[in-house]
């Protein structure tokens, strides 16, 4: 058993668990419920990332373990491999997909020169940075953080993992912590949103026509949507 | 009533044609009904008035009316459509206007739909005009599928034509982040149907709020009219009438794509619009 690869690492957004490549699936699954049973109380309730690497797991394969870990109160919501097969039988079970193949080849590395220090909170999420207004129609997505350097106009999206942060008028759509942070939060420099929604909380914004803009943080305190000012 | 800023457009200028080729100028908004046609007829006629060759182009293929706003409808023999397909030559399909000599339309065809013109076909159109005219003007259909890209493929200048409400501001908004993907900015505004009145008490988008959320620059607002009805129907568009606001706003408009510095007009001065508003809701207060 012990030469089975199974890596169960903390993330911001809950468990990335990165399954062995090679070895025999029925093993593989095995050993996760067994390394997992260990600490069932400590899993309990989180939200999972499957890594699955180069391996083509079915459909039938993949709720299976989806199966296993609800079984053990977590919850399977994203798969990252760079198989399509995986990644349709992911889509298929209604799970995000991340192709391993079209992001950069290490993801757990980051991005900037591995010399320069980091520390965890920097680490794992990745970001955006659109240096230009979203106009109508446009949607933009993250597995990280979003910053829109310009406005973010009335029937435009955004939807990121991370926080969003907008240097202008935000009066689009916005959902930070789409797969669940509550510590998500939206910042703008004039706080308009058509719709804002942070994890599984929505709020619109007020009909005050008479309102000052001023840069405003939304987030989640007392499981509602409250905005206040940005003091950084 | 206030003919100040359009006295100028009247009074004959002596031309000035371009020596490198026409300029494209593109009127589109995204939804419907705001006025593109009515606003192509009348800046194809305003230029005109000023001495300059213009050819209309109707893009709207299958949903045609340049030729019934231009009072044209009855002249067509060829259409656009003719052209590409090779039944005739481009001079065959341009229709001369009755009044303007250097007018010319080029119909939609009726019978077909956007498919059987590709943007390359309006590039070569296009091309082809530049060396004879000063200005190409194309109106585009509502939308932004293919009738929208063979529109806004030959364009040099492109005019957003939107009113002063949310659903046009939006879908304006999108047509010009679509443009900016192509690269084809800037385009300039023109907001159309602007009622002085309701934008004072508040009940209509101002000029400001327009530009604030669309950040382009305009090249013209346009009160609204109810002449334009009666003006489109008898197929003379009111950029012929000295003394109409909405004309004088169109022929403001062509002397602004000639390059021309012309201020915006004074849309809730005393003189004229808001004295008759005014007087209808029993004055005083609203002055």
């Amino acid at each position: 058993m012990s030469d089975i690869n199974i890596a169960i690492k903390g993330v911001k957004d809950g468990l990335l668990i990165t399954l062995d490549e090679e070895a025999e699936w029925g093993a593989v699954t095995a050993d996760l419920a067994s390394r997992l049973d260990e600490k069932s109380a400590f899993f309990a309730g989180a939200s999972v990332t499957l890594d699955l690497g180069e391996r083509p797991v079915a459909k039938d394969q993949m709720s299976g373990v989806k199966a296993l870990l609800e079984r053990r109160g977590m919850l399977l919501h994203a798969v990252t491999s760079a198989s399509m097969t995986s990644l349709d039988a992911a889509s298929a079970l209604d799970l995000r997909a991340h192709n391993l193949a079209a992001v950069e080849p290490e993801p757990e590395q980051p991005a900037f020169g591995s010399e320069l220090p980091y520390n965890s909170e920097e680490d794992g999420m990745i970001g955006v940075l659109i240096r230009r207004t979203l106009r109508s129609g446009k949607t933009v997505t993250s597995r990280g953080h979003v910053v829109i350097l310009g406005d973010v106009n009335p029937g435009s999206e955004i939807v990121a993992v991370g926080d969003v942060i907008v240097w202008g008028k935000l009066r689009g759509r916005v959902h930070a912590g789409c797969e669940g942070d509550e510590q998500a939060v939206v910042c703008a420099l004039d706080m308009q949103p058509t719709q804002l929604r942070i994890a599984g909380y929505i709020a619109i914004s007020p009909s005050d026509k008479r309102r000052k803009p001023k840069p405003e943080t939304a987030l989640i305190r007392d499981r509602q949507i409250v905005v206040d000012e940005w003091t950084g | 009533m206030g003919v100040n800023a359009g006295a100028a457009a009247s009074t004959p200028q002596p031309p000035k044609r371009s020596a490198t080729g026409a300029k494209v100028v593109t009127i589109t908004s995204g939804k419907g009904g705001v006025g593109k046609t009515t606003t192509t007829a009348n800046i194809g006629v305003a230029l005109a008035r000023i001495n300059q060759r213009v050819v209309l182009i109707d893009a709207d293929i299958g949903l045609r009316n340049l030729d019934i706003v231009m009072g044209l409808e009855n002249r067509i023999v060829y259409d656009l459509v003719d052209v590409i397909e090779g039944r005739c030559k481009l001079r065959q399909a341009m229709i001369k206007h009755k009044q303007l000599p250097e007018l010319y339309l080029i119909p939609a065809a009726q019978t077909r739909d956007k498919s059987a013109v590709s943007p390359a076909d309006m590039i070569k159109i296009a091309d082809q005009l530049r060396p004879e005219v000063d200005f190409i003007i194309i109106d585009c259909p509502a939308g932004i599928e293919r009738g929208f890209r063979n529109a806004v493929a030959p364009a040099d200048e492109v005019l957003i034509v939107t009113n002063p409400e949310i659903s046009a501001v939006r879908d304006a908004d999108r047509i010009i982040g679509l443009l900016e993907a192509e690269n084809k900015g800037p385009a300039h505004l023109v907001l159309n149907r602007v009622k002085p009145e309701m934008i004072r008490k508040g009940e209509m988008l101002s000029p400001e709020d327009v530009t604030d959320i669309l950040a382009i620059k305009l090249i013209g607002i346009v009160p609204e009219d109810e002449t334009v009805v009666s003006a489109s129907n008898s197929g003379t568009p009111l950029a012929f009438l000295d003394n109409s606001r909405a004309g004088t706003a169109y022929r403001n408009i062509a002397r602004r794509l000639m390059g021309e510095q012309v201020p915006f007009m004074q849309l809730d001065d005393n003189t004229g619009f808001r004295k008759r508003i005014a007087r209808l809701f029993g004055s005083g207060q609203n002055s």
